[in-house]
């Protein structure tokens, strides 16, 4: 159905616009510049910190204009002297109560209130300090996400991400008033809820209140000291979204350039999480085969259908919170960061001849949650922990501009031998559908012998940004020692972002789907929408992210898990079978049940 | 199942899963119980299926709807701007006294809290107390204790 045109004038230009498009859209269109801190375009309109206010002829009031939808004859002023007036002020109001010691804060430099303040050249402090003592010690419970009262605006863009995103709701807004607050259940540490760390709110938080656990300190004292064989995994989403925090558009690949300023830096090695992410196929795709022969042929009812990946440490914690009781079908394979961790500190160690005790594996992620996983107990298969620390693609992007590489001009480099080889498959794992994408690649051929049948390996159905994918593929032709596949339809389903991880949850808990395996990831657009990815987000710029990595992908000269040459030696030389013995000692997992509130 | 969880089912039998089920539920706790402790709110989000913060949230939204334990019976205090005019704080003074605690606190038989609330709507024969949902309108301090006094006996 097509939709009215409405005309108006924004400051006396005019303009025509579909019917429910709002002011803020309408002057975008004109190139004016309505600043917003509340309004983000992945979320619902809030229009509670006032900065957009604008002027329309005829109106008692200010308007809010990204609540106000357009009207024919409208005329709106988006820069009178009431405005800017009315908007300095309200800024000053917003900075009374909040703790503007910037040069100390996180987001220094990259803050909206800070870009605004300095906009409308705000002076000294011309309203009383507001600020509640109480509010000045940040919750650090978190080995993921830093909450810091003292700096927010309560905008509630953190509260519509975790309830309209991610359907946890672990933030709401407590209290009313001047007592309001956002606020965990009774305001208990970070740590205690269910917050799946996720770090969505870190992403769209306008201030500083919600940031990362900065361990940047953590790794430049261990590349400093002597005794440290010091080695870096990168994850495959870093290297599409890096350049974004050193001044590049978003979808630039720089994976030659991170490389390069890795070594810079002063890692001993600079290794590749693709890596393991396709140790995990093998590991993942032999689990599903194992469970199919089981459900099917054996009966045996306690191997669960349908298999759900488990790569994503905030959809773990999502389900152990919320749906415990389908923990059994998780995969039990560990992510790649820590199958990484685990094979580094025993095989590589082996390899290049260093003792476990004096490594420190490093990873480079576009994850909060994979703070917290590489800190759970189970996480420390070689004796030592596994991974001793996760910086984020932000994080890495800061210590370049500390170590005064000039990023730009840096000529590529590739990536250290072993465990620096990767496929397309392994790099796909960074877009929402790219697990299931190499899984299938590489089960399809396991048990046909022949290679999946889709134009160029690329399995369309499970790409894209679609909440909920589903596809299926008729298994036809197999090998003998898998005759009981012949003809069976495999149902596959995606989903990205929490809030459609629970309604496939739920209808897998009811009954009412028939897949036999589920592809989830915690975030937005998979991990390149990640919580540790650069500032600001969009669909916009996940859409040309995800370009970037199938780009990526079929400029690979390999593309499928099982012919990774590193991952073939793996098996031959240390671990024997997918699944065997030595896998499930230190590349498989098990899960808890955690409190559900 | 512990008398709260009966409880709440109950509630929620009768004023259903909805979110905007919410409101009654938490009121019927209160009515019964005078506060929302913890395992009541995990229970009521458990129940409806949304978040323990978002009861939260509701719960400490609205001063009527208590976070933290209270007497079987709740005074509070008009405390707003006509009230305070008519002297509510002598009014707070002699309850204070007479009750031995102070506003916020709970009397050491659990039988008495004593609050402030915002304007009760009753400006024009202020100063007003509430007795848990019974007015008292041109007290003073005699007569509030008065009344405190006969309500104590009045069981």
């Amino acid at each position: 159905m097509s939709k009215y045109m409405v005309n108006l004038k924004i400051n006396n230009m005019p303009v025509s616009v579909e019917e429910g498009t709002t002011i803020l859209e309408a002057a975008r269109q004109l190139n004016f510049k309505i600043p917003t801190l509340c309004n983000h375009p992945d979320l619902t309109v809030a229009g509670n910190c006032r900065v957009c206010v604008v002027e329309v002829k005829g109106a008692r009031q200010l308007s809010a204009a990204c609540a106000t939808p357009v009207s024919e004859g409208m005329e709106v002023f988006t820069n009178s002297e009431q405005v800017r007036t009315s908007r300095k002020h309200i800024i000053e109001l917003l900075l009374s109560e909040h703790n503007s010691d910037c040069t100390k804060c996180q987001k220094n430099g990259s803050c909206e209130l800070q870009s605004l303040a300095f906009e409308y050249r705000v002076g000294d402090h011309v309203l009383m300090s507001l600020l509640k003592p109480e509010d000045l010690i940040p919750d650090i419970s978190s080995p993921s996400i830093v909450k810091d009262n003292s700096k927010c605006i309560h905008c509630q863009r953190c509260v519509r991400t975790c309830a309209e995103l991610q359907g946890v709701s672990a933030l709401g807004v407590a209290f009313k008033g001047n007592h309001q607050s956002i606020s965990t259940f009774l305001n208990k540490p970070l740590n205690e809820v269910v917050c799946t760390n996720c770090g969505q709110c870190i992403n769209r938080c306008p201030t500083g209140a919600l940031t990362e656990r900065n361990n940047i300190e953590d790794v430049w004292n261990a590349l400093y000291d002597p005794n440290k064989f010091v080695v870096v995994q990168t994850a495959p989403a870093v290297r599409i979204a890096l350049g974004e925090e050193l001044g590049l558009e978003p979808g630039h690949r720089v994976t030659g350039k991170m490389v390069a300023s890795l070594r810079k830096i002063g890692f001993n090695k600079v290794l590749d999480t693709d890596f393991s992410a396709d140790l995990t196929i093998m590991e993942e795709g032999f689990e599903l085969l194992n469970r199919l022969r089981k459900v099917l042929v054996e009966k045996d009812e306690t191997v669960k259908l349908p298999m759900m990946t488990s790569c994503s440490p905030g959809w773990i914690k999502f389900i152990e919170h919320i749906f415990p009781n389908l923990n059994d079908h998780l995969s039990t394979c560990k992510s790649p960061q820590q199958m990484f961790g685990a094979v580094a500190k025993t095989y590589y160690a082996d390899k290049v001849n260093v003792k476990a005790q004096d490594m420190v594996v490093v990873s480079i992620m576009p994850c909060t949650a994979k703070k917290f996983e590489c800190d759970r107990p189970e996480m420390r298969s070689s004796g030592f922990k596994d991974v001793d620390y996760v910086l984020t693609t932000r994080e890495l992007g800061l210590m370049i501009r500390q170590a005064g590489i000039d990023f730009a001009s840096l000529e590529p480099e590739g990536y250290d031998s072993i465990l620096g080889e990767s496929t397309g498959a392994a790099v796909i794992f960074g877009a929402t559908g790219g697990v299931m994408e190499a899984a299938l690649r590489t089960a399809y051929e396991v048990v046909t012998g022949r290679e999946v049948p889709f134009t160029n390996l690329d399995i369309k159905p499970v790409r894209g940004m679609e909440g909920v994918k589903e596809a299926s593929i008729k298994i036809k032709n197999v090998k003998p020692e898998f005759a009981h596949l012949e003809g069976v339809e495999l149902n596959v389903a995606v989903a990205h972002g929490l809030a459609n991880a629970r309604k496939v949850m739920e209808s897998v808990q009811n009954g009412t789907s028939n897949y036999h395996f589920i592809e989830i990831m915690a975030c937005p657009g998979g991990c390149l929408g990640g919580g540790g990815q650069p500032i600001p987000t969009s669909k916009e710029i996940r859409d040309k992210r995800a370009e970037a990595i199938y780009e990526e992908d079929l400029n690979m000269p390999i593309r499928k898990s099982h012919e990774n040459p590193d991952v073939v030696a793996i098996y031959e030389e240390f671990l024997g079978e997918p699944n065997g013995h030595k896998s499930h000692d230190l590349l498989h997992t098990h899960y808890k049940v955690r409190n559900r509130y | 199942m512990s008398t709260t969880e009966v409880l709440i089912s109950e509630l929620v039998e009768k004023h259903g899963r909805t979110r905007n089920s919410l409101m009654p539920i938490l009121q019927g706790i209160v009515q019964q119980e005078k506060f929302l402790s913890e395992d009541a709110m995990v229970s009521v989000a458990r129940e409806l299926n949304i978040s323990a913060a978002d009861v939260f949230g509701t719960a400490s939204f609205y001063t009527f709807l208590d976070t933290v334990p209270r007497g079987k019976n709740v005074i509070r205090v008009c405390k707003t701007i006509s009230c305070h005019m008519k002297n509510k704080d002598e009014i707070i003074r002699a309850l204070e006294n007479a009750l031995k605690i102070k506003v916020g606190e709970t009397t050491h038989d659990k039988e008495y809290t004593l609050l402030t609330a915002n304007c009760l709507g009753w400006c024009h024969k202020g100063p007003v107390m509430l007795i848990n949902d019974e007015v008292y309108p041109e007290l003073t301090p005699e007569s509030a204790l008065k009344i405190v006094n006969e309500h104590m006996h009045s069981k």
